[in-house]
């Protein structure tokens, strides 16, 4: 089975990687950009043939791990 | 004053470490491997500066979940000293010891220079020695180092007089929040900060601030 792990950073918390990123987009002549928000994303192969089980393991390695709750959110997509 | 350095894989700031607790202690230092599960005799638990795991995931993400992090734990709720500095209080955030997270500086740049500190608060066991509000000059080389917190933990911080150091005189230089510098647990015997106190301990770097906040935590354990 896999999944496919989102990590971004919450509303509020500032992300000067995502702003620098923008300026950069802008400077190559992008326009029209309003926002731009950096994040991680984790690709995982598991062994694991139940999807609820798989479901909430994967949600206790982004808990533990995979995101930092204080900064991060994060989103599970399975694939 | 027993001390002992967890060495993590990409630390490069605990020989600094050892061999400033040796001259101030008097006394030798123990080094402690991440991979160990129990900690030797010790009054204090430091976590070195440096890039753990190559600062992969998140700074200090890798390191706080390392097997010697439960000792750790366990030693601070015993009302243990542990010091983190740099890359030791990224991995104290991560790891919950302390409450906040450590982001990228807010001008992406890796940061190497001296800033000045205030001492905020000196209701620590880090502190006590040290003049309230006094401001004094401390290096710091981080590239993560922009300390973030939501509102209602540092209100918390604020009021309870748990940030210990904020950079002074405009010299905040990773975008800190409140210019913190420095926090410390709710029993003020856990410290995480950023500047390398260490790296100021003898006349050779210029100056001997930094041991004041040393001799502070031997001061406190003579007193206990």
């Amino acid at each position: 089975m896999k999944a496919r792990v989102t990590v971004t950073l919450k509303n509020g918390v500032l992300d000067p990687q995502g702003k620098a990123i923008e300026g950069s987009l802008a400077a190559l002549g992008f326009s029209g950009i309003e926002g731009v928000r950096q994040g991680k994303v984790f690709d995982l192969e598991l062994t694991s043939t139940s999807k609820e089980k798989a479901d909430e393991e994967i949600k206790a390695m982004c808990e533990k791990l995979l995101a930092n709750t204080v900064i991060e959110n994060y989103a599970v997509e399975m694939l | 004053m027993k001390s002992a350095v967890i060495l993590f894989p990409g630390s490069n700031r605990d020989r600094d470490m050892i061999k400033a607790l040796e001259q101030i202690s008097g006394q030798p230092v123990a080094t402690v491997w991440h991979t160990q599960t129990e900690l030797p005799e010790a009054d204090l638990y430091v976590l070195p500066g440096g890039f753990s795991y190559g600062d992969y995931l998140r700074s200090g993400a890798i390191a706080a979940r390392s097997p010697i992090m439960g000792a750790i734990k366990s030693a601070a709720q015993q009302g243990r000293y542990v010091l983190g500095v740099c890359n030791g209080f990224q991995m104290l955030t991560e790891a919950g010891l302390l409450p906040g997270a450590l982001m990228r500086n807010a001008s992406l740049h890796f940061v190497c220079k001296e800033v000045m500190l205030q001492t905020t608060s000196n209701n620590s066991a880090f502190t006590s020695k040290m003049e309230k509000n006094g401001i004094w000059r401390c290096p710091v080389a981080h590239h993560d180092g922009n300390y973030f917190a939501d509102e209602a933990t540092l209100k918390t911080l604020e009021n309870d007089g748990r940030v210990a150091f904020r950079y002074a005189q405009g010299t905040n230089p990773n975008g800190s929040i409140n210019d913190i510098a420095g926090i410390t647990s709710e029993n003020g015997r856990v410290l995480g900060m950023m500047p390398h106190p260490e790296n100021l301990i003898e006349a050779l770097h210029g100056g001997v601030e930094g041991r004041a906040m040393f001799e502070s935590v031997m001061a406190h354990l003579d007193a206990a």
